[in-house]
């Protein structure tokens, strides 16, 4: 039975991943949920944040209207959606913090409830996570 | 299962670490983070800079003619240095006498994080071993049915949304080893003495944040001429429904032990992170 469900997970996993292999420049802007889906997880992202006693600490005196509009435009670019990102670089952004990995990771977290509560598929989630990983050595311990 | 019992009901309260859910691994037979079979570069329970993580954990593998129960404890700190202790009780079906053997173990990541950096995660570790009922070690032929010492160095890289979309984790173990079925039957035997290397894989998928589903090689010295030892390998769900708690279920094929063939059946394992 376990060998069965696991051969299926295992050929199922395959199948996909070939497939998202042959259309790697796909986007995955609409699996978000388009503009609306963006709009949706940068909302929750800063409801989540909000709530964070302590991860709000560091957002204390931003302007969280402009905190919004460059997240929506960021993970609609980053997803292949019609956007440019007009905010500052990361390294800009995140310089003076001296951010640990443990506070990156809680964000991460924050982010995935977001997700979570806009009901963002798994592996559009996991394919947004992938496009901002990159992104850390630009905002630990700067 | 009086200990799974408790474990579940210890009701952790402290808060736990920093690290993202499931990158504690599971806890491998011998007390290690890892896989249910082989230890993995990851290093235990949620610690992550600055941190400290500490776990209780209870094993049971139930095949045809023999049963091995682990419990133990392990402690990390930093995302950087894992110890862990565990004790194996080895059930022979008909025979009075449990075969008891403790392990005592160490980890250390000299490089990279799993989830982030291009580069695989990489660990080195040892795991010291004493045989507490060395008898039947003896009788088979072991060299030593007292003490051994495993080496390993394991390389574990989780590729992010790699799997149409579902994240995919491997890991790759190297082992320097004498120990016969884990060194149940001793370190070294007649047909062979000295350390050998053998190497041990892993892969899973995420289906969600919290759930895993993978497999498992591991494999083994065949040191004694008097019984044939296979590798051991499985396929194993682990649950990770917050990070103070897994479960895990796998079917392992343990093949040949002591003689007898085709051990198969069902592992499980509970780890639970008090911190």
């Amino acid at each position: 039975m376990f060998i069965r469900l696991q051969t299926m997970l295992v050929a199922i996993a395959l199948c996909t991943s070939w497939a998202s292999v042959s259309h790697a420049t796909d986007s995955y802007y609409e699996e978000l949920g388009g503009r609306t889906g963006v709009e949706n997880i940068v909302d929750n992202f800063i409801n989540e944040i909000s709530y964070d006693q302590h991860i709000v600490t560091f957002f204390e005196g931003s302007d969280i209207a402009r905190l919004r509009e460059k997240l929506i435009e960021q993970f609609c670019k980053e997803s292949g959606g019609p956007c440019e990102y007009t905010g500052d670089s990361m390294k800009d952004v995140h310089a003076g913090m001296n951010i640990s990995t443990g506070e990156f990771n809680r964000v991460v977290e924050l982010l995935q409830t977001a997700m979570d509560k806009a009901g963002t598929p798994q592996t559009a989630q996991n394919r947004l996570i992938r496009s901002l990983a990159p992104m850390r050595p630009d905002i630990i311990h700067r | 299962m009086s200990v799974a019992a408790s474990l579940i009901m210890a009701a952790p309260v402290a808060a736990a670490g920093s690290r993202l859910i499931a990158t504690s691994g599971v806890t491998q037979l011998e007390g290690g983070a890892g896989g249910g079979l082989t230890p993995w570069a990851l290093i235990s329970g949620y610690s992550d800079e600055g941190e400290a993580s500490v776990g209780a954990f209870y094993t049971s593998v139930d095949v045809e003619d023999f049963r091995l129960k682990v419990n133990g404890v392990s402690a990390s700190f930093d995302n950087r240095f894992e110890v862990s202790a565990a004790q194996q009780n080895f059930e022979i079906k008909g025979v009075a006498g449990d075969i008891r053997q403790e392990v005592y173990g160490a980890k250390y990541r000299l490089y990279g994080d799993a989830i982030y950096t291009d580069l695989p995660q990489v660990s080195a570790g040892l795991q010291y071993k004493r045989l507490i009922d060395g008898e039947t070690a003896e009788a088979v032929g072991a060299e030593d049915s007292k003490t051994g010492i495993d080496y390993y160095v394991s390389a574990t890289k989780v590729h992010l949304a790699a799997a149409g979309g579902y994240h995919l984790l491997w890991n790759a173990t190297l082992r320097a080893t004498r120990s016969n079925q884990l060194g149940l039957l001793g370190y070294g035997g007649d047909e062979e003495k000295g350390y050998q290397l053998v190497p041990e894989f892993s892969a899973l998928v995420l289906l969600n944040d919290g759930l895993a589903v993978g497999a498992e090689y591991r494999q083994k010295p065949d040191n004694l001429s008097a019984f044939e030892e296979d590798s051991f390998s499985d396929v194993f769900v682990a649950w990770f429904p917050n990070k103070h708690v897994n479960l895990t279920l796998a079917y392992a094929d343990l093949g040949s032990i002591a003689g007898s063939e085709d051990q198969n059946g069902l592992y499980f394992s509970l780890t639970s992170w008090f911190k």
